[in-house]
């Protein structure tokens, strides 16, 4: 049961950054390996918003969302847009990008190295007790995952119930049918992919209130969050969620039944049976 | 009656709740051209994507001869002896007529290799007049020598079975008559053929006999003339037309 | 089909003198240059072999960490049991069965999962064998004592590229290589004209995945230590990458022209500024797709071919001139 709560816990930011994927690849088409630093780096800031300023985290997310939403929304328009023009077909795309958001994984994280060092860093946040069904868990991860439910639900509200999300919707189908009902295709994948990089921020921040951090963690988190995406299907948001609870919970499960280094082993032996069984995904469409 | 060439078992293919092929039965006689029309969207390209293992059949059941393909895989119906063209023509760019079309005789149901395939090749390309560019790269053909090509290429394998999905389409007329005579030299040699087409010129100068399908049924089956002055099949064509 | 073309024997003979002289090295300098040089020559084999299969491919593979590391463990399990030479069999075979299974898991399916995929798949191998190792054995690293010396790995490293190169000139002429090509072109095609396009996928890879084995094999000794995080360093895998792409993958020997300069230049780097490694390396990725997407030797058959054409050129434009 607390193996349960605290996986489930853990699994509502493994959603946010998972959510923040699926809609970069799903509707900007750009598999962004470099997603894990945008969420590092959102560790970092709210770090520092609340060692040099006392500003609580979770109104850092006022600031770091936005920021993330602006960097992101650039990096999209001057560098991956141009590689989506010139891509003569997808699997070119796929392998530019995949190149391209490497280099920025290596710069990105070369950065924070050579700013933070190679060290651990936490910070102490509503480190107190609360109680669910008689077993006590930090509050800061209670906090965590309520914040990120609110945000996942807005994202929901968003996407189904607004004009533009149903845009955002339409560009994850079929791009040129979108194109032809008048939806600007590449201001809709800007933002998607801007949105893409604020929700992964948001996960980042929250994480850092209960988790220690480094500079070059990074890339396994962009691991964590392309194997829920692929579980949950490419461009689901409901799947994400759902696919980020099961890993949150494998990963508790193995570390406190088996051995903490065999985490990724786990994740791993989840990935490959989704692979196998249903490589479209949990919800995901069978393939015309 | 010796076996069909291929036998087509009440064939279904489903996407979610649309059936585009619905329980359909027909046969192949041995050196048999058979058109196969019907208006858009009724079910033809579904159908031969069943019979070359593009999709697979949600169910029923395709005999090549005596033996079961459906459910097989591409590579395999390929190595057992159907071919394809492709409704877009496809053909591998980088390459030069030559190879294009050893690529068939190499893998496909003759599983040549060497010199032997490059004969095979070369006599092909003579065949559909396409000699003298043998080693040109295929990207700088014109649209009709790379649909030559994409013939030439599925007939080096020697097939059993040729798939020819509107190969004719496209083509201005008098590039329609070369094409046209090319079939029917391939008929005449007693290739067993099912063509996909739209040009009902071509359906009555070649085919022996003719399926038509309409929104994935099989409407009707017989000789060329009949068929073609049904009225369901009238009706099938017209309806379409108001449609549009 | 058998005969070999001019090109074909002026680039063997090439080959062979570069072969030679490397060879020598070792009588001439035995600290520096030739410590850079087998790791020149390591990274040669690497990026041949990687080349081997994402060459024709255009599947970008993360695995090669994976795969030299389990040819080191090979050697560091075996040593004190069996030959060398036989603990190197025994890394080939075990590295082509890991690319068998990896590749008949994600081959089939689109290019990205095969990306993701290996990504971690270096990291999941050295979680495995250090949990196994402190499980079983309670020990962390193994200790690797030969007499092989320094210019042995030279020249093993030396043999193993030639090979790899020998390999890759064969497969180019056989059905493999053919049905390589085909794919590369269009795989829809390749599939319908009776090609099993995941099995000569998994084939290649698996050819690839054993000579990266043999070369971690190789290492083994120069180690003398082995520790799961050294023996899978991912930066292996994304340093392939970068020089094999660096130098262009359409020609077998293409990479080498990026092997020689980046391996340098890490050299230096690490030695110098360790902190700006990640920098440099994203600056090639960036380098590699915005500025040379077809590497430097595609880059200069694309200039060659300007070139061919501007020749008749100049006539031309002197025709036009009096009108």
């Amino acid at each position: 049961m607390t193996i349960l709560v605290t996986g489930i816990l853990l699994g509502g930011t493994y959603a946010l950054i998972a959510m923040g994927l699926t809609l970069q690849y799903g509707v900007a088409r750009i598999m962004n390996l470099a997603n894990g630093e945008t969420f590092v780096a959102a560790c970092f800031i709210a770090f520092w918003l609340f060692t040099a300023y006392h500003i609580n985290p979770l109104l850092g997310l006022l600031v770091i969302a936005p920021l993330a939403f602006v960097v992101n929304g650039a990096i999209y328009w001057f560098l991956l847009k141009p590689l989506v023009d010139r891509a003569k077909n997808r699997g070119q795309l796929e392998v530019d990008s995949i190149l391209a958001t490497f280099g920025l994984l290596f710069l990105l994280q070369g950065l924070m190295i050579l700013g933070f060092g190679g060290a651990y860093f936490s910070y102490t946040f509503l480190a107190e007790r609360f109680v669910i069904l008689g077993s006590a868990y930090g509050l800061n991860r209670v906090v965590a995952f309520a914040v990120a439910a609110i945000i996942a639900a807005a994202l929901y509200v968003y996407l189904f119930h607004t004009r533009q999300g149903t845009a955002v919707r339409a560009v994850a189908v079929d791009p040129t049918s979108a194109n032809l009902v008048a939806i600007d295709v590449a201001r809709t994948a800007m933002i998607a992919f801007a949105l893409g990089g604020a929700l992964t921020a948001c996960g980042g921040a929250l994480l850092s209130t209960f988790y220690t951090f480094n500079a070059s963690m990074g890339v396994v988190f962009t691991m964590k969050a392309l194997i829920i995406v692929i579980m949950g299907g490419v461009g689901d948001v409901r799947g994400a969620v759902i696919a980020a609870m099961v890993l949150g919970i494998t990963e508790t499960a193995v570390a406190t039944l088996i051995d903490p280094g065999l985490t990724l082993a786990a994740t791993y032996a989840l990935f490959i049976l989704v692979l196998m069984v249903r490589p479209q995904g949990i919800f995901g469409r069978q393939q015309s | 009656m010796s076996t069909p060439a291929l036998t087509v078992n009440a064939a279904r293919k489903q996407f979610g709740g649309l059936v585009a092929v619905n329980d359909v039965d027909f046969e192949v006689r041995e050196g048999e051209l058979l058109g196969l029309i019907g208006p858009n969207g009724s079910g033809k390209t579904t159908m031969l994507n069943l019979i070359s293992g593009a999709l697979k059949p949600t169910a029923g059941e395709i005999r090549l001869g005596a033996e079961r393909i459906s459910g097989k895989s591409p590579h395999e119906i390929a190595q057992k002896g159907v071919a394809r063209t492709f409704q877009l023509v496809r053909v591998l760019p980088s390459m030069s007529a030559e190879r294009n079309v050893m690529a068939g005789a190499v893998f496909g149901h003759a599983r040549l290799w060497g010199d032997e395939a490059r004969d095979v090749a070369r006599d092909l390309l003579a065949r559909v007049g396409l000699e003298k560019r043998a080693h040109l790269p295929v990207s700088a053909l014109t649209y009709i020598d790379q649909k030559r090509i994409e013939l030439a290429r599925a007939l080096a394998s020697n097939p059993k079975l040729l798939l020819l999905d509107e190969w004719l389409a496209g083509l201005n007329p008098s590039e329609l008559q070369i094409g046209i005579s090319l079939i029917e030299e391939l008929g005449n040699e007693g290739r067993t053929i099912i063509m996909v087409e739209h040009v009902m010129d071509a359906i009555r100068a070649l085919c022996d006999r003719c399926v038509v399908m309409n929104t994935g049924h099989k409407i009707a089956e017989g000789e060329v003339g009949a068929v073609l002055s049904d009225p369901e099949v009238m009706r099938a064509y017209l309806g379409d037309d108001e449609d549009a | 089909m058998t005969r070999l073309t001019t090109e074909e024997i002026r680039i063997g003979v090439i080959g062979a003198v570069v072969v030679a002289l490397v060879a020598l090295l070792p009588f001439f300098d035995n600290g520096f240059y030739l410590s850079l040089t087998v790791n020149i020559m390591l990274y040669a084999a690497l990026c041949t072999a990687w080349t081997l299969f994402s060459g024709p491919t255009h599947y970008v593979s993360l695995a090669t960490a994976a795969f030299f590391g389990i040819g080191t463990y090979a050697v560091g399990l075996g040593i004190d049991h069996l030959p060398f030479p036989v603990l190197v069999g025994v890394g080939a075979v075990a590295a082509a069965l890991l690319a068998g299974i990896v590749g008949a898991a994600t081959l089939r399916i689109s290019g990205v999962y095969f990306v993701v995929f290996t990504l971690g798949l270096a990291e999941l191998v050295r979680q495995l064998v250090s949990w196994s190792q402190s499980k079983f054995t309670g020990r962390m690293g193994l200790y690797v004592f030969t007499d092989i010396r320094e210019m042995h790995i030279l020249w093993m490293l030396l043999a193993l590229t030639v090979v790899v190169f020998l390999t890759g000139w064969l497969i180019n002429r056989s059905r493999l290589g053919f049905a390589m090509e085909i794919i590369g072109n269009d795989e829809t095609v390749a599939k319908h004209s009776g090609i099993d396009t995941a099995r000569a996928k998994i084939l290649l890879f698996m050819i690839s995945g054993a000579f990266i084995g043999i070369a971690g094999a190789i290492m083994a000794p120069r180690y003398a230590y082995i520790q799961p995080p050294s023996a899978f360093n991912p930066m292996i895998s994304f340093l392939v990458v970068i020089m094999a792409l660096l130098g262009g993958t359409k020609r077998l020997w293409g990479p080498l022209v990026g092997v020689i300069p980046f391996t340098i230049l890490m050299d230096i780097v690490s030695s110098r500024f360790p902190n700006h490694t990640y920098i440099v390396m994203g600056i090639a990725f960036l380098a590699i797709v915005y500025l040379l997407p077809n590497g430097v030797t595609g880059r200069l058959e694309q200039l060659r071919e300007r070139l061919r054409h501007r020749q008749p050129k100049p006539e031309a434009v002197s025709e036009e001139k009096p009108a």
